[in-house]
C-alpha cells in the first residue's frame, strides 16, 4: 500500500472508493429493473404474486450475517484472529443459508404455478431476485477466499482494507435485499 | 478479488519506492509486457489498436451498404464472390443490408467510439496528466481490456454464423429483436449481440470505476481538481455517465434475453408473425425503448465528451493561448452530464408519448444547447487571435468544432417534438448524429492520436499524410452527410434498402451516387491513416525532445519513452494550472514550475 499512502492525501482508500462507485453502478441496474416493474405494474394484464413466507427467514439470515461480518471486522482490527476466523466462518454459513432459503422461496413460487411465461410480478421477481442472488454469490466467493486466507495466510501487514471492502459490499447486498423485499411487498400486489 | 488487490498493490508499491531492485517488473516476459500488461500505457495501445481493427470493419460495412444505396441497379459480381448468398447476383440482399447497418452502428458506437476512444485516452492520459504511476487498480484495468477483447470475439464471431449477425438497427428494438421467427437477424446473432454487449458493459464499468477512483485519489502533490487539464475532467464526466447508465442497458439486455430464450413477455404483447398469433401477452415494447435510451442518450455524450476534452487541450496548446473560460468549460460539462440523464425521451416523441410529457422533454432537450454553445464560444475565443500552429492535431480539432456546430444546430430542429414528427426516422436524423457524434468524435480521436502519438510510440506520424488525411476527411464528411439533410427533409426514411418505389425520391438518385463515391474515397484515406499509424510505429521520425509541442502538462515531463511507473525519479509536484501560455512574456510555463514572486496569478 506504500504508493497509495504516499500519493494520496485523502482519507478514503482507492479500493474502498472504487467499491462505492461500483455500488452506485449496481444500484442503477436495480433502479432500472424496479422502475421497469413500476411502469409495467400500471398496465393491463398485470398479474400479482403472493410473496412466499420463507423470504422473511432469508431476510433474517442475511441481516444476521451482516452483523457477524461487522463483528468479524472489529475483531480483525483488534488482532483477535481466533474470533475473526470464527465469525468469518459463521458469516459464510449464514450466507449459504440465505441462498438456500432463496432457492426455497423460488420453489414455493414455482409450486404456486408462477412460471416464466407471462409478464407479471412473478417473472420480474425471478429476474430481479435472481440477479440479486448472483451478487450474493459473488460476495460468497470473496468470503470463501477470505476464510481460506484467514487460516492459511501468513498475515504480515495487518491491513484491514480488504475486510472493510468485503464488509461494505456485504452490507450493501443486504440492504439491497431489504429494499427489494419491501418494494415487492408494497408495489407487488 | 482481494487476492488480486494484493498483487496489484505489491506492484504499485514497487514503483512507489523508486524501483526496488528485488521486485518483479525487470524480469518482465513478452506476455506480461505486451499481452497481459498492467501498464496503463500498454493497455491504452491495446484499446487503440483493437479500436482501429474495429473501425476498419465497421467502416467497410458502410462502404458495402452505400454501394447498394448509390447504385441499386448495378451488379457487383465481386460481392457475390466474397459474401455468397448474402449478395446473390452481385447485389446486397435485404437481410444482409439490415445486418450491415446494424453492425456498422453497433461497432462504431460501442467498440470504436466508446471503447476505442475512452479506453485509449483515459488510460493513456489519466495517470500521465495527473501525475500517477498507474491506475488505482492496474489489475482491474487489465481485466477491462480483456473483457472488451472477449466482447469483441463474441461480436466478431456472430458475423460468421450461418444466420448472420444481429439485424434490426443498433437500437435492437423488440418485438423484432425478441422473435427469432420474425427475422433471421433475430436468431442466434441477436443472442450473441446481447452477450457481447453484456461483456462490453462489464468492460466499460471496470474501466470507468478505475478512471473515477484514479482521478479522485491518485493526483500528485499540488494537483488540485481545478488544476486538472480538461481532458481529465472530460474523462471523469464520461466515466460517471458510463457507470450510471450502462447498468440500465444491461438490465434491458437481460430482460430481452429472457424474452428471447425463456418465454417471458416483458416486451411482448399481441403479436402476429406470419399469420401465427403468438401467446405472449402483457408486455410493453416501449418499456425497452425507455431502458435503451436511458443509456442511449448519455452514451452519445460518453462518445463526445472525451473528444471535447482533448480538443480543448490541443487547441490551447496549438494556439499558444490559455484555454478561454476554464471554469465555464467545467460548468458546461457538468450541466451536459446532468441534462444527459433527463432527455432520453426525445428519441421517443413518436411512440405515443404523452404530449405534455413530450413538451417537458423538449424543454430539457433544448436546454442542452446552452452549455453546448458555451463550449463552442470558448473554443472559438481560444483560437481568436491565437498564434496558431496548424499541426494535423490542431486541424482535426478545428474540424471538430466546425462539425459540432453544424450537427448541434440540426439537433435543435429535432429537439422540437412537432418538427420531429416529420423528421423522425428519416435521413435527417442520420445526418444529424453522424455529423455531431460520429464524425466529430472521430475528429477528436484523430486529433488525440496525432497529438499524443509521440508520447505513445516515441515517434511522429508523417505530417504530409496527416494533412491529406485531414482535408479529404473534412471535405468528404460534409459532402457525405450534408446532402442527407435534404433527403430527410423530403421524407426519405432511414434504414431502407431500396427507395426506387417512390417517384418523389428519384430526384435524389444522382445525389446518392455522389455520396457513395465520396464514401469510397474517404474510406480509402482512412486506410492511408492506418498505414501511417503502423508504419510510423517502426519507421516514423524519432522524437528527440521531451516536450515536442511546448506543452505545460505533466506527460511531457516523463522520459521520451517512459517505462512502467512513468517517471524515473520522484513524481513532479504541480504548482499552477495547465494553461499558462503566452503569459508574462513567456511562450509557456509548465505546471511543474513554481509561481514566481512577482508573477500575476491567472
Ligand atoms: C443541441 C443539441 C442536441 C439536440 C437538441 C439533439 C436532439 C436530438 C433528437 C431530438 C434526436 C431524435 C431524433 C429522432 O430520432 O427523431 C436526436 C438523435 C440523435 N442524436 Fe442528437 N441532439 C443534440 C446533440 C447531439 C449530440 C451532441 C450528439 C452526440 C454526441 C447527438 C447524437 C444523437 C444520436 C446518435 C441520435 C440518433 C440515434 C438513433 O436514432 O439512432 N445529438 N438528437
Ligand atoms: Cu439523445
Amino acid at each position: 500500500m506504500e504508493i497509495v499512502s504516499d500519493q494520496q492525501r485523502k482519507k478514503i482508500h482507492p479500493h474502498k472508493f472504487t467499491l462505492w462507485v461500483a455500488i452506485g453502478s449496481i444500484i442503477m441496474m436495480f433502479a432500472g429493473l424496479t422502475s421497469a416493474f413500476i411502469v409495467k405494474s400500471n398496465q393491463v394484464n398485470w398479474t400479482p404474486v403472493a410473496m412466499p413466507k420463507v423470504f422473511w427467514l432469508s431476510t433474517a439470515a442475511i441481516l444476521f450475517s451482516s452483523l457477524t461480518l461487522q463483528m468479524a471486522l472489529r475483531s480483525f482490527k483488534q488482532r483477535e484472529m481466533g474470533t475473526y476466523r470464527l465469525l468469518i466462518g459463521l458469516t459464510m454459513i449464514l450466507s449459504l443459508v440465505f441462498l438456500a432459503l432463496q432457492w426455497a422461496g423460488f420453489r414455493d413460487l414455482w409450486d404456486q404455478g408462477v412460471r416464466l411465461k407471462g409478464a407479471g410480478a412473478g417473472q420480474f421477481l425471478y429476474v430481479i431476485f435472481g440477479l440479486h442472488a448472483l451478487h450474493v454469490i459473488g460476495g460468497i466467493i470473496a468470503l470463501v477466499v477470505m476464510f481460506v486466507k484467514a487460516f492459511t495466510g501468513r498475515i504480515k501487514i495487518y491491513s484491514s482494507v480488504p475486510v472493510e471492502v468485503m464488509a461494505t459490499y456485504w452490507h450493501f447486498v443486504d440492504l439491497l435485499w431489504v429494499y427489494l423485499l419491501v418494494f415487492f411487498i408494497i408495489i407487488g400486489r | 478479488m482481494s487476492e488480486a488487490m494484493h498483487t496489484t498493490s505489491a506492484v504499485s508499491a514497487a514503483h512507489g519506492e523508486h524501483h526496488d531492485e528485488h521486485h518483479g517488473h525487470h524480469k518482465e516476459t513478452f506476455i506480461t509486457k505486451y499481452i497481459f500488461s498492467q501498464d496503463h500505457k500498454t493497455i491504452a495501445k491495446q484499446f487503440l489498436i483493437t479500436g482501429i481493427v474495429w473501425a476498419f470493419i465497421g467502416g467497410l460495412f458502410s462502404v458495402l451498404f452505400r454501394l447498394q444505396l448509390g447504385y441499386p441497379d448495378t451488379k457487383f459480381p465481386i460481392l457475390e464472390t466474397l459474401f455468397g448468398h448474402w449478395a446473390a447476383g452481385g447485389q446486397i440482399t435485404p437481410e444482409f443490408y439490415y445486418a450491415l447497418v446494424t453492425m456498422h452502428g453497433t461497432v462504431l458506437v460501442f467498440f470504436v467510439l466508446t471503447a476505442g476512444l475512452s479506453g485509449t485516452f483515459a488510460n493513456l492520459l489519466i495517470p500521465l496528466q495527473i501525475g500517477a504511476r498507474d491506475m488505482a487498480s492496474p489489475f482491474l484495468n487489465m481485466l477491462s481490456y480483456w473483457f472488451f477483447f472477449g466482447a469483441s470475439i463474441v461480436m466478431l464471431s456472430s458475423l460468421f454464423i450461418q444466420t448472420g449477425p444481429a439485424a434490426g438497427g443498433w437500437t435492437i428494438y423488440p418485438p423484432l429483436s425478441a422473435l427469432g421467427e420474425a427475422s433471421i437477424g433475430s436468431k442466434a446473432g441477436m443472442d450473441m449481440w446481447l452477450i457481447g454487449m453484456a461483456l462490453f458493459i462489464v468492460s466499460s464499468l471496470l474501466g470507468g470505476l478505475n478512471y473515477i477512483s484514479t482521478i479522485l485519489n491518485m493526483r500528485t502533490k499540488g494537483m488540485s481538481m481545478t488544476r486538472l487539464p480538461l481532458p481529465i475532467w472530460a474523462m471523469f464526466f464520461t466515466a460517471v455517465l458510463g457507470v450510471l447508465s450502462f447498468p440500465v442497458l444491461l438490465s434491458g439486455a437481460i430482460l430481452l434475453l429472457f424474452d428471447r430464450n425463456l418465454g417471458t413477455s416483458f416486451f411482448l404483447s399481441d403479436i402476429v408473425v406470419n399469420g401465427q398469433v403468438l401467446p405472449n401477452e402483457g408486455g410493453s415494447a416501449i418499456l425497452f425503448q425507455h431502458l435503451f435510451w436511458f443509456l442511449g442518450h448519455p452514451e452519445v455524450y460518453i462518445i463526445l465528451l472525451p473528444a471535447m476534452g482533448m480538443v480543448s487541450e490541443i487547441l490551447s496548446v496549438n494556439s499558444r493561448k490559455p484555454i478561454f473560460g476554464y471554469m465555464a468549460m467545467l460548468g458546461s460539462m457538468f450541466a451536459i452530464c446532468i441534462l444527459a440523464f433527463l432527455v432520453w425521451a426525445h428519441h421517443m416523441f413518436v411512440t405515443g408519448l404523452n404530449p405534455f410529457l413530450g413538451s417537458v422533454f423538449v424543454l430539457l432537450t433544448l436546454l442542452i444547447a446552452v452549455p453546448s454553445a458555451i463550449k463552442v464560444f470558448n473554443w472559438l475565443t481560444t483560437l481568436w487571435r491565437g498564434n496558431i500552429r496548424f499541426t494535423p492535431a490542431a486541424l482535426f480539432s478545428i474540424g471538430f468544432v466546425s462539425l459540432f456546430i453544424s450537427g448541434g444546430l440540426t439537433g435543435i430542429f429535432l429537439g422540437n417534438s412537432t418538427i420531429d414528427i416529420h423528421l423522425h426516422d428519416t435521413m435527417f436524423v442520420v445526418a444529424h448524429f453522424h455529423i455531431v457524434m460520429g464524425v466529430a468524435s472521430f475528429f477528436g480521436m484523430f486529433a488525440g492520436v496525432y497529438h499524443w502519438y509521440p508520447k505513445m510510440f516515441g515517434r511522429y506520424l508523417n505530417n504530409t499524410l496527416g494533412y491529406i488525411h485531414f482535408w479529404v476527411t473534412m471535405i468528404g464528411a460534409y459532402l457525405i452527410f450534408w446532402p442527407m439533410h435534404y433527403e430527410g427533409l423530403a421524407g426519405m426514411p432511414r434504414r431502407y434498402l431500396d427507395k426506387r418505389g417512390w417517384v418523389s425520391f428519384s430526384q435524389f438518385g444522382d445525389l446518392d451516387k455522389m455520396i457513395t463515391v465520396v464514401t469510397v474515397i474517404v474510406f480509402a484515406v482512412q486506410l492511408l491513416f492506418i498505414f501511417n499509424f503502423f508504419y510510423s510505429i517502426f519507421k516514423g521520425r524519432k522524437v528527440t525532445t521531451q516536450n515536442p509541442w511546448g506543452a505545460n502538462t505533466l506527460e511531457w515531463t516523463t522520459p521520451i519513452r517512459p517505462g512502467h511507473g512513468n517517471w524515473a525519479g520522484e513524481i513532479p509536484e504541480v504548482h499552477r494550472w495547465p494553461y499558462d501560455y503566452a503569459k508574462d512574456g513567456r511562450d509557456f510555463i509548465p505546471q511543474t514550475e513554481p509561481v514566481g514572486a512577482n508573477e500575476s496569478a491567472h
